[in-house]
């Protein structure tokens, strides 16, 4: 496997979808070649970081809105 | 503050329990408006968005059958307000979001790493920081809206790649390729910020 072909397949890889004798290729060329390594670690980090990274917190006047037009139709729909 | 099972709050908010359903949306709500801003870039937007979805699940709380997990459930209904609302701005209410935003086919190009080098610190450490925060969200502003919306509905909200291609009115083919160019910018960008210049390492083009 080459690099290119490496990063063609990085999707099923990073995300343990792939075929198991592709797999078994990936991590050979992986263990003989360091900036595909390091490539496939920044991926998985990237992803961690969005996935746990902060929230936004909504603008308290909005918030304040929200639940009060929450709790009206709440009622509103159990008369 | 003792935390109450999400299945348990949903029980008693199914059963007319508006304090339950109030619990709910304080545990949800920012997520809910973190998604929409970061498809929408616009923060009325978001709270647009966040407003109908809350609303739709006042409205629809009885058909929620408790098969997948209420936070799936309101960012799916999220996620089709947010759609809505991309379709109404390029003036569109029929066309998918695929001609929309692609008239061409995607090539198969691949944006090679270029920047390659172990990052300082670790996800853990990085991920309560505001900086952190703020460095994401430069970083996805770049991306095109096409993938963008990959990356946002699979890696971020955690869809499948069939789910993502649904949502979006993709083929999966196309998801992937979108998904794996998303995932190769934003590392890019991340790693000229986050990377350990002592470590970087320089691609060797024959291989």
């Amino acid at each position: 496997m080459k690099c290119e072909e490496l990063l063609k397949m990085l999707n099923e890889y990073v995300d343990g979808t792939v075929d198991p004798t592709v797999c078994e290729e990936f991590e050979q060329h992986m263990s003989g070649c360091n900036p595909c390594q390091v490539v496939v670690d920044n991926i998985r980090k990237t992803i961690t970081l969005y996935r746990n990274g902060e929230q936004y917190q909504l603008p308290i006047p909005f918030r304040d809105r929200l639940h009060s037009a929450l709790r009206q139709r709440w009622q509103e729909k159990r008369k | 503050m003792v935390t109450v099972d999400e299945s348990e709050l949903v029980t008693r908010a199914k059963a007319g329990d508006l304090e339950a359903f109030e619990a709910l949306t304080t545990r949800y709500e920012r997520r809910v408006y973190t998604l929409a801003l970061r498809m929408l870039h616009n923060e009325h937007d978001a709270e647009d968005v966040t407003q109908e979805t809350f609303m739709s699940a006042v409205e629809h709380l009885d058909g929620f059958r408790q098969e997948s997990r209420f936070s799936t459930w309101l960012l799916r209904i999220a996620t089709h307000a947010a759609l809505k609302i991309i379709r109404k701005r390029k003036g569109l209410d029929t066309i998918s979001l695929e001609e929309a935003t692609d008239p061409a086919p995607d090539g198969d190009t691949i944006p090679h790493p270029d920047y390659i080098a172990d990052w300082r610190q670790s996800p853990t450490e990085l991920v309560h920081s505001r900086e952190i925060q703020r460095l994401l969200d430069e970083a996805l502003e770049t991306l095109d809206e096409k993938h963008r919306l990959v990356f946002l509905l699979r890696d971020v909200q955690g869809l499948s790649i069939s789910e993502t291609a649904q949502t979006l009115g993709l083929s999966e083919p196309n998801v992937k390729v979108r998904l794996l160019r998303a995932r190769l910018l934003l590392r890019e960008q991340l790693t000229r910020k986050l990377g350990d210049a002592r470590t970087r390492l320089i691609r060797n083009h024959n291989h």
